[in-house]
C-alpha cells in the first residue's frame, strides 16, 4: 500500500550550506546596488533644483560620515557582485579552442575582470588624473 | 500479502530493461506500433548494469579490418565453444547496429575527421572496439532508455520483480511479478516473454557486478524447464580493484596499460602470451600479445604468479600492478577519464603517478538460458537475449567488448522475432493464468508470513559465496566442486530456514533479497554441477586434475536441465563449426591464417 | 583492541504505520575504507532487514544510492564514514522527493519531466545505415559533458526552486536538453524550445548553481541552463524581429 511522505523543504534552506549563503548575499547586494541608485537619482534630483550655488552643500551632505559609510557599503555590494558575476561567466559562456576548454579564469578575465579594471581604470584617469 | 487484482494484457513482455531489452522493446515499437508492449524492471531501466560497462563494443568499420578476423578472434578466444553460425551473424550485423547507435546519438569517440574511433582489446587481431571514453556501457544505456521515451506506446514497469513465467498449453504465456511500490503480485499476461535479466555475478563474493546482477530471469527459465547452457563458464576479468572489485577496464592495456608483479616485471611473459616491447616502442601494445591476451589467459596467469609468491600483498588479498603512468596525464584525462576517478576514489591512488593494484574478479557469465540464433528458447513464446543467454557466441571465453555488440545485435533480433511469433501464433488456452498467479501469491505469501527459523539471508548468502569462491572459482578441481556442490545443498536447504524482518507490503527490499537468493542458489548449482561434470580444461573453465582441452568428449555445451530437487541433470550439445575447425590458441604471435 | 564504532542517524519511514518520520540510530562498525552505503548494507544484513533503500553498481554510475548525509545530496557509494568519523552521520531520503518508505523516494515526476524534453536525436531524414554521421572531436566536446548525467537526482535536491515551484523540469532534464541542442546530429532545437522556453523550463531558473555543487559526474546542469537562457532569448528576438525569417 502506497502513502509516500511529503517532506517540507527545510525554510532556512538559504543558511544551510556556504554555497547557499554565498548565493543568498550575491542576491542581497543588489538590495544596496538598488538602494545606491535610488539614492543617486535623489541626488541628481535636488542638484538639478539647487544649482551650482548650492552644490558646496550637497557635497557637504556627501561628506557626512552616515554617508560615507553608506557609500563604502554599496561599494562593496557593487564589488562583490561583479566578482561573484564574472566568476559565474565560464559556466554561462564556455568557451572551446577545438575540443579544449578555454580555461574558466581565462574566460573570467577577458570576459569580466579584464574589461572592468581597463574602465575602472579609465575612469579614474578622467577623473582624477 | 496483498489481494490479487485483475491480470494486466500485453503482446510482448520483456523482462529486464537494460541494453538488451530496451533494444528489443525498440525493435518493436519501431516494427509494429499496434503490438502492446510492456517492460518489466525491478529497476528503473537506467539503473540497469549495462551502465557500468566501460572499455567499448565491438565491430568491423574500419578498411583494415574484416569479417573473417573478427569471426576468428571470437572463435579462438572462445576456445572454439561458440557456435560459429552464431558468430557469422553476429559479425555480420554489428557494424549496422553500432552505427544505429550513432545514429541515435551515443557519444562515440571520434577521429578528426568524424568518424568513430576505435580502440584495441585483448584478444583482437585488429582494433576494433568503438568506445565513447571509458563509459560505453553507460553511453549505450541511456541513449537506449532516451531513444525508447519517443514511443508513447511502451508500457514500463519500473521497479516491478518478475517471480514466475506462466507456462500453459506447453507455451511462455506471460510472466508473474510484484509491483514493488504496493507489494501487490500481479499477472502479466503476454503471447510472447523476452527475458533480458543480465549475469548472476553476484552468486560470487568478488565480483564487478552490481547488487542487481542476481540471475533472475536466468533462474525463472530454468525453473520452468529450460536447460541453460554452459553454465561452468564463468568470466573472471584480470583487473578488479581489491576489496571492491570494481571493474579497472581492459581499455586501460588497450591503450598501453601494463601488468607488473612484485618485482616490477611485465611477468605475463613467462605464460605463453608473446615477447613484451618498451611500452615506447610505437607497436605498444601489441595485439593479441602480452597484455592484451584474453581474460582467461591473464587471470590464469595471475594465479600462477600468485602461487610463485610474486604477487603483492594488499588488506585485500593479493594483487599485482596495473601500470598506465606512461599513458600521460592528458591522454587518461580523454580516453580513460573513468578509470582515474575510480582508482582515486576507491584505490586511494592517482594512476597518474602511481600503478593501481588489481587482481582477477568475477566478470560475466559466459552460459545462460539455452536459446537458437534467433534468441527463442525451447519453449515457445518465450526468447532471451543478453547476459542471461547463451546463444553462443562466447563460448569458453567472451572476448572483451563483444558484449556490448550482442545486446545491440540479438537485443534486436529478440524484438523481431517475438513480433513474428505473436502475429501468427493464434490463440491459445489461457484458463489456469490466475490460478497459477494465485499460487504463486500463495507461495510468496508463505515466505513472506514465515515465523519459524532461524536463519538471515546475509549468512546463507555468504555460505553460498564461500562456496562458490572456494570451489568454483579460477582453477577447479573434482575434490573441490564436490565439496561445493555439498555446501551448495545444504545452503539449499536453508532457505527455508530464512524469516524476514519486514512484514511490509510497500518497497520490501528483503522479500526482493530473498527471492533473489533462491533465484542465486538455482543457478550457483547450475554452475557448479556443469563445471563438475566437464572433465576437460577449456576457456574460462580450468580443472587442474582435466588440464586438457578433450575436444573428443567436449566440443559440445553443457545443457543442465533442472530437477525436482533443484539440482541440475547435465546433458550435451554439439558445437556448430561452420568455417573454424577446432585448431590450438595461439597467442603472442602471429595468429594461425583462419579456415575461411 | 574492540571494534570502533560508528552512528548512524536514519530516516526512517513506514507508510502502512507512520504518520511521521522518525530516526532510529544504528552503532555500525568503522572502518576506514568504507563507504555510507558500506553501513547501510551492514545495518540491512545484520541488524535490521526492515530499512529499505535502492542501490546497485556501488561505483558511482548506476545513480540508485542519492541520499542527504548530514544535510547535503551524496551518492552513498561516494562518500566515507572516515570524512564523518568519529561524528554520527544523518542519513535522510534525497529532498524534494515524496518519500515512498524510509530512504526510497518517488522518481514518477522526474520520468515525466525527463520525457517532457525530448531526450533523443530528432532529424527529418530517414537512417542511412551504411555509414555513422560524421562528427568531429570538437563538435562531440560541445555536448559531452552534459551527456554525462546519471540521473541521480542530487540537483533536484540541492535545488531550492523546485520547494516553490513543483512543476520546475529542474536542472538533469534541462542539461539533457540542451544536451541534444548542441549535439551537430540534432535537428529538434525548435520542437524543444515550448518546453525550454515557458515557465517552468529555463526561466524558472534563478541560478542559485549549486545542482552543479553537488553534481558528482560535473555535468553542471547550472551552465547548462544559463547557456540555454541565452539560446531562448535568441530565439524569441529572432522570431519576433524576423518572423519571415527562419528561426
Amino acid at each position: 500500500m502506497r502513502n509516500p511522505l511529503v517532506r517540507p523543504y527545510p525554510k532556512d534552506w538559504f543558511l544551510r550550506t556556504r554555497a547557499y549563503r554565498l548565493f543568498m548575499l550575491r542576491e542581497l547586494t543588489s538590495v544596496c546596488i538598488a538602494g545606491y541608485l535610488v539614492y543617486l537619482i535623489w541626488w541628481l534630483y535636488k542638484f538639478n533644483q539647487v544649482g551650482a550655488e548650492g552644490y558646496e552643500e550637497l557635497l557637504s551632505f556627501v561628506r557626512h560620515p552616515v554617508s560615507i559609510g553608506m557609500h563604502t557599503i554599496a561599494l562593496i555590494a557593487a564589488v562583490w557582485h561583479s566578482i561573484t558575476w564574472f566568476n559565474l561567466t565560464p559556466s554561462v559562456m564556455p568557451m572551446r579552442i577545438g575540443e579544449d576548454k578555454v580555461p574558466d579564469v581565462v574566460i573570467s578575465i577577458a570576459t569580466g575582470f579584464g574589461p572592468w579594471l581597463v574602465l575602472t581604470g579609465f575612469i579614474l584617469w578622467a577623473t582624477l588624473g | 500479502m496483498r489481494q490479487m487484482s485483475e491480470a494486466l494484457q500485453h503482446d510482448i513482455v520483456i523482462v529486464g530493461g537494460g541494453g538488451a531489452g530496451l533494444r528489443a522493446a525498440i525493435a518493436v515499437a519501431q516494427l509494429d506500433p499496434n503490438l502492446s508492449l510492456a517492460v518489466v524492471s525491478k529497476v528503473y531501466p537506467m539503473r540497469s548494469h549495462t551502465v557500468a560497462a566501460e572499455g567499448g563494443a565491438a565491430a568491423v568499420i574500419k578498411d583494415n579490418d574484416s569479417f573473417e578476423a573478427h569471426c576468428y578472434d571470437t572463435i579462438s578466444g572462445s576456445d572454439w565453444l561458440a557456435d560459429q553460425d552464431a558468430v557469422e551473424l553476429f559479425v555480420d550485423e554489428a557494424p549496422r547496429e553500432l552505427i544505429q547507435m550513432e545514429h541515435w546519438g551515443c557519444p562515440w569517440n571520434r577521429e578528426p575527421d568524424g568518424r568513430v574511433s576505435v580502440r584495441p582489446f585483448g584478444g583482437m587481431t585488429i582494433e576494433r572496439t568503438w568506445f565513447a571514453s571509458d563509459k560505453t556501457g553507460f553511453h549505450m544505456l541511456h541513449t537506449l532508455f532516451q531513444t525508447l521515451l519517443q514511443y508513447d506506446a511502451v508500457k514500463r514497469y519500473d521497479e516491478w520483480f518478475a517471480t514466475k513465467l506462466l507456462i500453459e498449453d506447453g507455451r511462455c504465456q506471460g510472466v508473474v511479478a510484484i509491483e514493488m511500490r504496493t507489494g501487490q503480485i500481479r499477472c502479466i499476461k503476454a503471447k510472447a516473454v523476452i527475458l533480458s535479466t543480465g549475469g548472476a555475478g553476484r552468486i560470487f563474493p568478488f565480483t564487478t557486478n552490481g547488487a542487481i546482477k542476481t540471475g533472475d530471469g536466468t533462474a525463472l527459465a530454468y525453473k520452468a524447464g529450460v536447460p541453460l547452457k554452459d553454465m561452468e563458464f564463468v568470466q573472471y576479468h584480470p583487473t578488479g580493484l581489491p576489496g571492491t572489485g570494481i571493474l579497472i577496464t581492459e581499455a586501460a592495456r588497450g591503450e598501453g596499460g601494463v601488468l607488473l608483479n612484485k618485482h616490477g616485471e611485465r611477468y605475463l611473459k613467462d605464460y605463453d602470451l608473446g615477447e613484451p616491447l618498451e611500452v615506447d616502442d610505437p607497436k605498444h601494445p601489441q595485439k593479441r600479445t602480452m597484455e592484451l591476451g584474453p581474460r582467461d589467459r591473464l587471470c590464469q596467469a595471475f594465479m600462477k604468479e600468485h602461487e610463485k609468491g610474486n604477487t603483492i600483498e594488499s588488506p585485500f588479498g593479493d594483487v599485482v600492478h596495473l601500470d598506465i603512468r606512461h599513458i600521460g596525464e592528458k591522454k587518461i584525462n580523454k580516453l580513460l577519464p573513468f578509470v582515474r576517478e575510480l582508482a582515486k576514489n576507491y584505490a586511494g591512488i592517482d594512476p597518474v603517478h602511481e600503478p593501481i593494484p588489481v587482481r582477477p574478479v568475477v566478470h560475466y557469465m559466459m552460459g545462460g538460458i539455452h536459446t537458437d540464433i534467433d534468441t527463442a528458447t525451447p519453449m515457445p513464446g518465450l526468447y532471451a537475449v543478453g547476459e542471461c543467454a547463451c546463444i553462443s557466441i562466447n563460448g569458453a571465453n567472451r572476448l572483451g567488448s563483444n558484449s556490448l555488440t550482442k545486446l545491440l545485435v540479438f537485443g534486436k533480433r529478440a524484438g523481431v522475432a517475438a513480433a513474428k511469433y505473436v502475429r501468427s501464433c493464434g490463440k491459445f488456452d489461457d484458463s489456469s493464468l490466475e490460478s497459477q498467479t494465485a499460487s504463486e501469491q500463495a507461495r510468496i505469501a508463505a515466505i513472506f508470513n514465515r515465523t519459524s527459523g532461524n536463519e538471515r539471508i546475509a549468512a546463507v548468502r555468504g555460505d553460498m559465496h564461500h562456496a562458490m569462491e572456494s570451489g568454483a572459482g579460477i582453477y577447479r578441481h573434482d575434490a573441490t566442486l564436490a565439496t561445493t556442490c555439498e555446501k551448495l545443498a545444504m545452503v539449499r536447504k536453508r532457505l527455508g530456514n530464512i524469516q524476514l524482518d519486514d512484514r511490509s507490503n510497500c518497497f520490501n527490499t528483503e522479500l526482493t533479497t530473498m527471492l533473489e537468493l533462491e533465484n542465486m542458489v538455482d543457478i550457483a548449482e547450475a554452475v557448479a554441477h556443469s563445471a563438475r561434470q566437464r572433465t576437460e580444461s577449456r576457456g574460462s573453465h580450468q580443472r587442474t586434475d582435466f588440464p586438457e582441452r578433450d575436444d573428443q568428449k567436449f566440443l559440445k555445451h553443457s545443457m543442465a536441465y533442472r530437477t525436482e530437487d533443484g539440482t541440475p541433470r547435465v546433458e550435451y550439445l554439439d558445437v556448430v563449426i561452420t568455417k573454424w575447425p577446432p585448431a590450438k590458441r595461439v597467442y603472442g604471435e602471429k595468429p594461425i591464417e583462419s579456415g575461411a | 583492541m574492540p571494534q570502533e564504532t560508528i552512528t548512524l542517524e536514519v530516516f526512517r519511514y513506514r507508510p502502512e504505520e507512520d504518520k511521521q518520520s522518525t530516526f532510529q540510530n544504528y552503532d555500525v562498525p568503522y572502518h576506514e575504507h568504507w563507504v555510507v552505503l558500506d553501513a547501510i548494507n551492514w545495518i540491512k544484513d545484520n541488524v535490521d532487514g526492515t530499512l529499505s533503500y535502492r542501490w546497485s553498481c556501488r561505483m558511482g554510475v548506476c545513480g540508485s544510492c542519492g541520499m542527504m548525509i548530514n544535510g547535503e545530496p551524496k551518492l552513498t557509494c561516494a562518500v566515507f564514514l572516515k570524512d564523518y568519523f568519529p561524528k554520527v552521520i544523518r542519513v535522510e531520503p534525497l529532498v524534494n522527493f515524496p518519500v515512498e518508505r524510509d530512504l526510497v523516494i518517488d522518481m514518477d515526476g522526474f520520468m515525466e519531466k525527463l520525457k517532457s524534453v525530448k531526450p533523443w536525436i530528432i532529424r527529418d531524414d530517414t537512417d542511412q545505415m551504411d555509414q555513422e554521421y560524421l562528427q568531429t572531436p570538437s563538435q562531440l566536446a560541445a555536448y559531452k559533458d552534459f551527456s554525462m548525467c546519471i540521473n541521480c537526482m542530487l540537483c533536484y535536491s540541492a535545488c531550492p526552486v523546485l520547494d516553490g515551484d513543483p512543476e520546475f523540469i529542474g536542472p538533469a532534464a534541462l542539461a539533457l536538453a540542451h544536451r541534444y541542442n548542441l549535439d551537430s546530429r540534432d535537428k529538434g532545437n525548435e520542437q524543444r524550445q515550448d518546453i525550454m522556453g515557458a515557465e517552468e523550463g529555463v526561466w524558472g531558473c534563478a541560478f542559485v548553481g549549486e545542482c552543479t555543487e553537488v553534481c558528482p559526474k560535473n555535468v553542471n546542469p547550472a551552465g547548462a541552463i544559463q547557456q540555454a537562457k541565452i539560446a531562448s532569448t535568441k530565439a524569441w528576438y529572432r522570431s519576433v524581429l524576423l518572423p519571415w525569417g527562419k528561426r
